[in-house]
């Protein structure tokens, strides 16, 4: 039913249409950052689209497709009162580069827009208000990118010196793992998984369970995981 | 000696006046805990308001992609925690839109019997607690009576009262209990009558009236245009219901209808959320009736779903499969899928990648009330500090949707 909308985009944007897709019910168009605000203002202004009620803005982070991709996918959400349609675009930014706002688009971007500047650290041009939402505002850094570890706290009060015994990190052998993913050592180029069933299957570790014959030999050297 | 004739006229006093800055801060008794209003004041009168969300930020995103797709329900579950049934049923469907899977009917009458018994609690905890700020205590422990009643159906079926976790892709974690209909048809004349003592306190009551009615007005094409959803948007005049206008897990099926205000103030929106709740008890009967007592409740795919534990314990394949759910994940297919339910509050939202592997690449919860909370903005300016109080309990935000 969203159908229809793509093809009057491709109709109206022709090439600008970079790909269009229906996957799972779900109709997505992928457009470059220079046509942004364009295609939206069309989506809202066109009586057969009529993408007057806005849905969501939001931002996914894919580290590993640079450089030949930009890393992050910006998408906004809209969809048709009357016609019950829903759309979805998708443009592509790298870190460092702006996006236009589409503030002047749907009221909703604005703090839809300021929670992906807060959390991903992506800056939209002509944006009335752009500062942090949820995090406060002497946090550095932005948090949902993938090589921003998630065990990092940042407390504004620091913590009391209790002694080694009481706190993280734990050994390599200890304790659950914070992810199942090392993401800071995979965007390195090594894919080290800290998950142990899927490090076994891919003889990063070997398996856990030990044979009767090794409990004399000594331990084997488990790979550290060494920060970087 | 003569009486003064001469009043001094006030207007044409020239006093130098210049805005008050005060902060309604995360603590605060109306602020549901959770949002810092910074408003700039000329007397009781909001200039300017610059609400900051945020204080209840735990960074579920990011937490979700740390483990596998099962993982994500406690997390899920604490979103809106008033309600967490819907936000439980919205990740499954966004789940199962991935994979292509549909759940067996029983499933689908079972998470609308719950998910409307969570929407039936929601309701009736924001209505409870605007009246309850605007003074009227009472009315609000009658709503926490029967949320407690609701809640010990619901501890009855899923062994908690609030965050179940109860969900799981492709169905539910246990089967329904032998009295749940049971339970379901003898709490529904509770809260027809609960209901009916609440609007006899309230509706027509002077004060409420004066304080809720005109207040806090939001117009149509602002409403559209930043994405409100929900009883927000009902109230606003615009029939905009998920349930109706997308429907899911077999709604299309139910009688039911979507009340609508026509004014959008706080006072309709009081009354979108106090009808919804008549016209949830009406899906519930309906659901109740038909609710087969036997059949399967999760889908038979042992990719997705658990095997019975007694194949666990007794044979291999059921051993592995097991093992392959539970320490690497179910795996969907590449790619990415919005998907959209009726939560408490709106339109909540799933965007979930899957790069393939067991763990989620990126989970996005589309909050309802972060975008209604925007709208509070315009609401708020030029009214008075009073008139904040019942504005912002009728936004119905809670705080754990609102930052995740």
């Amino acid at each position: 039913m969203s159908k229809k909308v793509l093809a009057r985009l491709q109709a109206r944007f022709g090439d600008k249409i970079l790909a269009a897709e229906s996957f799972c019910g779900d109709e997505e168009a992928l457009v470059a950052p220079t046509d942004w605000l364009e295609v939206a203002q069309f989506l809202r202004d066109d009586p057969e689209c009529a993408m007057n009620h806005f849905v969501d803005i939001t931002a996914a982070d894919y580290p590993e497709r640079e450089p030949a991709l930009p890393r992050f996918d910006i998408l906004v959400m809209a969809r048709s009162l009357a016609k019950k349609t829903r759309i979805r675009v998708k443009t592509r930014v790298r870190d460092g580069e702006t996006l236009e706002s589409l503030t002047p688009v749907w009221l909703g971007a604005n703090w839809t827009e300021r929670e992906v500047y807060d959390l991903y650290g992506v800056t939209f041009r002509n944006h009335p208000d752009l500062r942090r939402i949820l995090m406060y505002e002497e946090f550095v850094g932005h948090p949902l990118r993938k090589d921003y570890p998630i065990e990092k706290t940042q407390p504004l009060i620091p913590y009391r010196d209790v002694g080694p015994s009481k706190l993280q990190p734990f050994g390599v052998e200890e304790g659950n793992p914070f992810g199942r993913i090392d993401w800071l050592a995979r965007m390195a180029g090594r894919n080290l998984q800290v998950s142990p069933a899927i490090a076994v299957q891919q003889g990063q570790r070997p398996a856990l369970s030990v044979d009767v014959e090794d409990l004399a030999a000594p331990h084997k050297q488990l790979p550290s995981r060494d920060e970087t | 000696m003569e009486p003064i004739q001469e009043y001094e006229d006030e207007t044409s006093l020239e006093l130098p006046t210049e805005p008050m800055r005060l902060n309604m801060g995360p603590a605060h008794p109306a602020m549901h805990g959770t949002v810092r209003m910074i408003l700039d004041l000329d007397g009781e009168t909001v200039q300017n308001v610059d609400v900051q969300p945020g204080y209840l930020h735990r960074g579920f995103e990011k937490s979700c992609e740390r483990g596998t797709w099962a993982q994500v329900y406690p997390y899920v579950d604490r979103l809106n925690y008033v309600s967490p049934m819907l936000n439980n049923v919205g990740f499954s469907l966004a789940v199962e839109k991935l994979l292509g899977v549909e759940v067996p009917e029983r499933c689908q009458i079972y998470r609308v019997i719950l998910g409307e018994l969570a929407r039936i609690t929601d309701h009736l905890t924001c209505n409870g607690a605007m009246a309850m700020e605007l003074g009227a205590f009472t009315p609000f422990l009658w709503c926490i009576k029967v949320r407690d009643w609701i809640w010990d159906i619901l501890e009855q079926e899923t062994g908690a009262r609030m965050t179940h976790s109860f969900g799981r892709i492709g169905g539910m974690a246990l089967p329904p209990t032998d009295k749940l209909k049971e339970s379901v048809r003898n709490i529904l004349p509770q809260i027809d009558k609960v209901l009916g003592e609440t609007e006899a306190t309230l509706v027509r009551n002077r004060i409420f009236i004066d304080r809720l009615q005109n207040v806090g007005v939001l117009p149509k094409d602002v409403a559209i245009s930043m994405g409100v959803t929900g009883p927000m948007l009902r109230a606003s005049g615009i029939d905009y219901d998920v349930r109706k206008a997308h429907p899911y897990s077999g709604y299309d099926t139910y009688d039911f209808e979507i009340p609508i205000g026509h004014d959008g103030d706080t006072y309709d929106r009081f009354m979108v959320r106090m009808e919804e709740v008549r016209q949830s008890c009406r899906i519930l009967e309906q659901a109740v009736e038909r609710m087969p007592d036997e059949g399967p409740i999760n889908i038979d795919d042992p990719r997705i779903i658990l095997p019975p534990k007694e194949a666990v314990y007794s044979t291999i394949e059921a051993t592995i499969a097991h093992f392959k759910i539970v320490m690497e994940g179910i795996k969907p297919p590449v790619g990415a899928v919005y998907s959209y339910t009726e939560g408490g509050n709106g339109e909540l939202g799933y965007y979930i990648v899957s790069d393939g592997s067991g763990t989620p690449y990126r989970v996005r919860c589309r909050p309802p009330c972060f975008i209604n909370l925007k709208a509070v903005e315009d609401m708020i300016r030029s009214n008075m500090i009073a008139d904040i109080v019942p504005i912002f309990g009728s936004v119905n935000m809670i705080g754990g949707e609102c930052d995740r």
